[in-house]
């Protein structure tokens, strides 16, 4: 059962029979927008990329991007950047894998954002999607579409929060601007 | 024409009279219960070992690897609308669950021969009955469905299923009278049903006849001998079967005759003593095309886990310290708090909290810590001897290898937080770089409580040690060793090499020893260099050893003169890549003469150290690891033996 998500919406990471959540894939999917025009190999291919901060008491630890591909303690992965989005599947382009048990003690939100690293605004990126799969049996937790985009280049999308002994997920959905993580982090602190 | 069908497909029948085949591997009974429009059935109604022919129907009287059922549909009973088609295994012998078995094939054929549908049920787990095909009335047609549907309690559920109040006593007669002569005083152990159900049924299983029952000798339409089984068992007390757990699977919509060639999935893995714990480490637990690929991913794998568990314990215990400080700074610039109890009371806060996080950090550390060790404690004794220490078993069964291993261990390596996990650290054989033993005591901690002279003893074993491992872990006169020590200092830790005669030449003395040997493999370099890069390997000279070399340099720059130097970082430099590795035992302070000149050498080189010290960053998260080398236990003739064996092959086989 999905559940599509609005923004602001919180769900718990429980398992429908009471257990807890192990892992769970961030998956992130795009196309861009059809072209126009003569020279179709002129494309201009959309780079959107995907990145976890890891926050202690709101303080960013860590981070996997593009970059730093695992964070430090191995619990946050990154799949790997994806240049140029889907070619028309619906399958995820970039994912990000969080082993939840084995994320260190002291952090306490995962928060998932999504930059437009070439620039284009989410206005020229079609069906773009964020999902939230538990990766031990490939079951589409909760789907937030990215759609109504608008003119700007990046969206803070959901953080994953410890709640009591498990895990909570919050759609946040936040419109901002930036190339990669680092220009966003104003505006994800109001959302700790 | 054949149609092959995937589960939940239905398929037109032309013929009304049908035969169904059924293949399998093992033996396994077969009913046929005929159902009303609504899948409801009555036990006079089943077809079944006990009473194996019904008007239209006949199924064989006994459990058998190929049972054929035959149908008649013209000739079977009004308000019949749909007849299932069920396997069952008869429960007195392994398999126990059709997951266990070879996927039943079942073939619809029309009576005179022709087959017109056929499916295989593939996908079965722990079910020990099922629904194979399905024949039913839809319109006034007949068509056949491939079902595939499972019951992993049984006939009894899938009775019950059908609307029988007495499901289980039934399947206790049926399972029973299908069960051969010899088993049959023994109570039926298929589904769910009570030993008494079994007993009280298998008098009245026995009364038709096996041979009149077969398909083809019985003529369709007859009437059929009336079942005692059904009356009897309903007559005992019937409690209300419950409905066991039913694994209904997804459908497969892979094609069944295409199975393309991607391996089974692996055997599931064995279940964890208490939920939630993690499974027993395994040997060899890693992706690779041999055991040595696995354990080699596998020693990666640990020392990644391990250094990962380490940064997250770090990273948790710095955060609570800064944490604490924060507020306990803040407790200490609140003017409020400076009056009255209350500061104290926020710094107390502060600490426990601190204590908190960190204890919480310390316990899943822990959690990890116990795994490796676990892991580590299984996965040493299954090393070869190229990733063994030298105190492994595996040293003293030593035989000549025949191939080149994947990676030799050179020494161990561990983190502060668990001094007693000690990880191998691997290197890639052929080496890429050479390696510096650091007879140095301003290197290591360690090192600066030993005076001068143990030290390169050590320093020299350890180089000793080390290039003894690597003309063990080579065939036999595939790997040479040449030795450059100029004063003769480290004659006594050169013995085993020279006494066992595993050294392509004696050790070389003096600046005329030293310009020897160089010019040598330089040549040699050159040589092999341009045959590679030309493309004619085979125009090599006569006299030149393509076999690979190492060159223990000791007490650098002894004996060493400017031209010499050069030649040996050309070695450094271009050895590597055409089989001529360099195994240095020098002290930095020793070269300090010749300036900045000579520190791209030592960058160029591996540096270990001939006692522990922490150095070595690994690649993830660069925690310092402090390197032990792997020494031969004190007393222990290994080294002799091993060498004297590599000796001997090299003889026999006159290299």
């Amino acid at each position: 059962m999905t559940v599509n998500m609005t923004k602001g919406q919180a769900i718990s990471l429980q398992k429908s029979d009471g257990g807890t959540l192990t892992a769970v894939r961030m998956g992130l999917g795009w196309q861009a927008a059809p072209r126009r025009g003569l020279f179709g190999s002129r494309t201009r291919e959309i780079d959107l990329d995907a990145s976890a901060v890891l926050f202690a008491d709101k303080q960013p630890v860590d981070v996997v991007f593009f970059r730093h591909l695992v964070s430090d303690d191995g619990s946050v992965k990154h799949t790997g950047d994806n240049l140029v989005g889907g070619a028309g599947s619906g399958g995820d382009d970039e994912a990000i894998l969080v082993d939840l048990q084995r994320v260190p003690v002291h952090i306490d939100q995962i928060v998932f954002t999504v930059n437009s690293f070439t620039g284009q605004t989410f206005q020229e990126v079609q069906n773009a999607f964020c999902r939230l799969v538990d990766e031990t049996n490939g079951q589409e937790l909760a789907r937030y579409t990215l759609d109504g985009g608008g003119q700007y280049t990046a969206q803070i999308m959901a953080k994953v929060h410890r709640a009591g002994s498990g895990w909570q997920m919050t759609a946040l959905g936040n419109p901002a601007n930036g190339r990669t993580f680092q220009d966003l982090m104003p505006s994800i602190l109001p959302h700790l | 024409m054949t149609a092959e069908l995937v589960r939940g497909q239905n398929h037109p029948l032309s013929h009304t009279r049908l035969e169904i085949r059924v293949s399998t591997g093992h033996p396994v009974l077969a009913c046929v219960s005929c159902a009303d429009g609504g899948g409801a059935t009555r036990e006079d109604l089943v077809a079944h070992p006990a009473s194996p022919v019904l008007p239209g129907v006949a199924v064989p009287a006994e459990s058998g690897s190929a049972p054929r059922c035959t149908l008649d549909l013209d000739a079977v009973p009004e308000g019949v609308e749909q007849l299932s088609v069920v396997l069952a295994l008869p429960g007195l012998a392994a398999p126990e669950r059709f997951g266990a078995t070879a996927a039943p094939f079942v073939s619809v054929a029309a009576a005179g021969g022709e087959e017109l549908a056929s499916f295989t049920v593939s996908g079965l787990g722990a079910e020990t009955a099922v629904v194979a095909v399905e024949v039913y009335r839809r319109g006034g047609v007949w068509k056949v469905r491939a079902v595939g549907q499972g019951y992993a309690g049984g006939l009894a559920e899938f009775f019950a299923d059908q609307g029988l109040a007495t499901a289980r006593e039934f399947a206790g007669a049926v399972a029973t009278a299908a069960a051969p002569a010899g088993a049959r005083t023994e109570p039926a152990r298929l589904g769910t049903h009570g030993d008494a159900a079994g007993a009280s049924a298998s008098g009245a299983g026995r009364a038709p006849a096996a041979g009149a029952t077969r398909p083809g000798g019985t003529p369709l339409g007859e009437p059929a001998p009336s079942p005692g089984s059904g009356t009897d068992a309903s007559a005992a007390p019937a409690p209300v079967p419950e409905p066991g757990p039913r694994t209904r699977g997804a459908i497969d919509y892979a094609h069944p005759g295409r199975r393309t060639a991607a391996p089974p999935p692996p055997p599931a893995a064995p279940e964890p003593a208490s939920p939630g714990a993690p499974p027993a480490p395994v040997a060899g637990d890693a992706s690779g095309w041999s055991m040595e690929e696995r354990l080699y991913n596998q020693v990666w794998g640990m020392f990644e886990d391990l250094a990962r568990a380490v940064a997250a314990y770090r990273s948790a215990v710095e955060f609570a310290e800064s944490r604490m400080d924060k507020e306990l700074d803040r407790a200490l610039t609140d003017p409020r708090a400076r009056i009255g109890s209350g500061g104290e009371a926020a710094r107390a806060a502060a600490r426990s909290k601190c204590e908190e996080l960190t204890d919480r950090a310390r316990q899943a550390l822990d959690r990890d810590l116990a795994q490796l060790t676990a892991e580590s404690g299984v996965v040493e004794p299954a090393l070869p001897a190229a990733y063994a220490r030298w105190d492994n078993p595996v040293w003293h069964a030593y035989r000549v290898p025949m191939e080149i291993p994947m990676a030799l261990r050179i020494g161990d390596i561990h983190l502060p937080e668990d001094p007693g996990l000690r990880l191998p650290l691997l290197v890639r054989l052929p080496l890429e770089r050479g390696l510096w033993v650091d007879a140095g005591r301003s290197g290591s901690d360690a090192g600066t409580a030993l005076d001068e002279g143990t030290l390169r003893r050590l320093a020299a074993e350890t180089a000793v040690a080390l290039a003894a491992r690597l003309i063990a872990v080579y065939p036999p006169g595939e790997f040479s060793v040449h030795v450059i020590d100029p004063a003769g200092s480290a004659e006594g830790p050169l013995a085993p090499l020279a006494e066992t005669g595993v050294l392509a030449s004696p050790p070389a003395r003096g600046a005329e020893g030293v310009r020897s040997v160089l010019a040598r493999l330089t040549e040699r370099v050159d040589l092999v260099s341009m045959a590679v890069r030309g493309g004619a390997a085979d125009a090599l000279p006569p006299g030149v050893d393509t076999s690979e070399q190492l060159l223990i340099v000791n007490d650098f720059p002894h004996g060493f003169d400017d031209r010499a130097v050069t030649q040996l970082r050309y070695l450094a430099d271009e050895g590597p890549s055409v089989g001529v590795h360099l195994l240095m035992v020098a002290d930095r302070e020793d070269a300090h003469a010749y300036g900045p000149v000579l520190d791209p050498l030592w960058r160029s080189l591996l540096r270990i150290t001939p006692v522990p010290d922490d150095h070595l960053a690994d690649p993830w998260v660069r925690h310092c690891w402090t390197f032990e080398p792997a020494a031969v236990p004190a007393g222990s003739t290994v080294l002799h033996q091993v060498l004297e064996q590599v000796t001997a092959a090299r003889r026999s086989w006159g290299r």
